[in-house]
């Protein structure tokens, strides 16, 4: 820690204050910050690691040492790896159709000014709309009597599902949802990508002889979004593999287990059962995965800033 | 030039329409089921319009029995209570990573980044347990302490204070100004689109979180919006969508307000995470 201390630091010292001072000035200003990021974020986190190697159940007298067991215990649930599963095909859904979702509407948008704004503001309200209460009126759209999507498939001659109960259909019916509910999230992002592509650009490519649109659309436009598309993509990565409030609120897991996820299982197995040390191990291996698309985040993202 | 630029046009209203219509269509189903009455739901699912007004009424028993007034005053002191603390933690610390000199500068943003990159889900199992342990479980605390800090807050604070020229610090102390005033009266108004635009992440990010007040609070009284709202349904056996509607109608609607009075700073606030 003193080598990173010792870094040289690009700012001026404030002057005017004794040194001595200054130093009790600053470690009084960043105490409350410090003591609380290690009480609530560090201290927390690394239990989580000791307690991913015991059997303590929340309540329990006694917990005892149990090493790796957690750990081969979860290798080897087939819940877990069902939960595993789901997500990654919910992600698999999600992920490009956010993309391209997100893209053809910042290109329509983009393309001209009337009711610019109005349509990125109906595009984008669902991102803040708040998750458990949209998903309460997704369930009665979804209704397989009363809801409005089965009644427009029915006025269209086709016949409609028991969306929500149907095995088949549970999982891609909640990655329709994620993906109207992020897709506008990622137009604002291509949007912004959009503007900071430099006109010369294209009219350059046009001097190289691209000479419709089209063409300068590959030659120009979706190469300059490329490090955006891959920065929305991480990002929507994270964001499915933490869904919880559809699946909590819209279909507990069910039917069947099949749309447990991996974030409502270990929501489950931690404050259903108690299970608090296998929940531990269960937390350690989701955040494990988080974390690794978290870096990834960070690197796509420089790449955003120096190259869009 | 004119006609192909007028075709084209049209075409993008066209190509928008039904995009535009999949965002919106949640909310105005929302909308009309609330101002139905019940019988009415179940004949003519597909009426726009309502034929009695049982608007009121919906609204009038969400507000009264559900009581949506209580989730929603909730929201606010917990939405309030986080951002305060998390505030009156984070401009301090930023203000001298960015202005002053001292040893352990350096280790202490490094932690302040590795903090930023711990998932909160690793947190709910520790913390549960520490404020079982604390008796704090089931009240206000519960939800507003956990998140009373935030390194994101440090972080985008520091980069914000940092570009505040040091002469404005100079001044402020040959003025007379204590260090926290300086904070305070200086470098926050100084930073005030970074300070907004935090500001609206962590509102939107806390009204709208389901998890941890599921994990934390049993006491009805201290449902948060979400946890309300899912608590109704979860009593009711479905056949109450009027004032069901009518809660999430007034859950979304705070929000939803806000972002149209202030399109662009919401836009900023949501997407300055990434």
């Amino acid at each position: 820690m003193t080598a990173v201390a010792s870094i040289p630091l690009a700012h001026d010292p404030a002057p005017s204050v004794p040194q001595s001072r200054a130093a009790l000035l600053s470690y009084g200003l960043t105490a409350p910050a410090l003591i609380g990021v290690f009480v609530l974020i560090l201290l927390p986190a690394a239990s989580v690691l000791g307690l991913a190697l015991t059997d303590w159940q929340f309540g329990a007298k006694r917990l005892s040492f149990i090493g790796v067991a957690n750990f081969r215990k979860l290798w080897a649930d087939p819940v877990f790896w069902k939960a595993a599963a789901n997500t990654a095909l919910y992600a698999a859904i999600v992920i490009p159709g956010t993309i391209m979702l997100g893209l053809a509407v910042s290109l329509l948008i983009h393309a001209r000014s009337s009711f610019k704004s109005v349509y990125q503001a109906i595009h984008f309200i669902p991102v803040m709309a708040t998750m458990a209460a949209m998903a309460i009126v997704w369930e009665s759209m979804l209704h397989p009597t009363i809801g409005l999507v089965n009644h427009l498939l029915s006025m269209a001659g086709l016949g409609g599902r028991n969306w929500l109960r149907d095995p088949a259909m549970v999982l891609p019916t909640l990655a329709v949802i994620g993906i109207w509910q992020q897709f506008g999230f990622a137009m604002v992002l291509f949007m912004s990508g959009l503007q900071s592509i430099p006109k010369e650009l294209y009219e350059a490519a046009r001097a190289d002889g691209a000479a419709s649109a089209f063409d300068r659309f590959f030659i120009v436009t979706l190469p300059m979004l490329g490090p955006v598309a891959l920065f929305i993509a991480v990002v929507t990565a994270i964001r499915s593999l933490q869904v919880f409030d559809t699946v909590q609120v819209l279909t507990q897991g069910g039917p069947n287990g099949a749309s447990e996820v991996l974030l409502h299982r270990l929501y489950v197995e931690a404050f259903g059962f108690l299970r608090t040390g296998y929940g531990a191990a269960f937390t350690v291996v989701f955040t494990a995965a988080v974390a690794i698309l978290t870096v990834l985040q960070t690197r796509t993202l420089d790449r955003r800033v120096h190259y869009a | 030039m004119r006609t192909p630029g007028a075709r084209s046009g049209i075409a993008r209203h066209l190509l928008l329409a039904p995009t535009a219509i999949f965002a919106a269509a949640p909310f105005l189903w929302m909308v009309t089921l609330s101002l139905r009455s019940g019988p009415e739901m179940f004949t003519e699912p597909l009426r726009l319009i309502p034929t009695n007004l049982a608007g009121l009424e919906n609204y009038g028993t969400a507000l009264r029995e559900v009581p949506m007034l209580r989730f929603l005053a909730n929201g606010v002191i917990v939405c309030g209570g986080i951002l305060a603390l998390q505030l009156l933690t984070s401009a301090p610390c930023a203000y001298a990573l960015a202005k002053h000199q001292f040893r352990g500068r350096g280790a202490l943003f490094t932690t302040v980044i590795i903090a930023l990159m711990i998932p909160p889900q690793i947190l709910t199992i520790p913390l549960f347990v520490g404020l079982y342990s604390a008796g704090l479980l089931d009240s206000y605390a519960a939800l507003i302490l956990p998140s009373a800090v935030s390194p994101f807050a440090i972080f985008l604070l520091t980069q914000a204070f940092r570009t505040i020229p040091d002469d404005l610090v100079h001044a402020a102390r040959l003025d007379g100004l204590s260090e926290l005033s300086i904070v305070w009266r200086i470098m926050v108004p100084a930073a005030a689109p970074a300070v907004l635009a935090f500001s609206i992440l962590s509102i939107v990010a806390h009204w709208n979180d389901l998890l941890w007040p599921l994990i934390a609070i049993q006491d009805r009284n201290l449902a948060t919006p979400p946890l309300g709202v899912l608590l109704f349904r979860n009593q009711e056996a479905g056949d109450e969508y009027g004032p069901l509607m009518a809660s999430a109608v007034l859950i979304v609607a705070p929000l939803i307000v806000a972002f149209l009075a202030a399109q662009k700073r919401f836009i900023k606030g949501l997407t300055y995470a990434t």
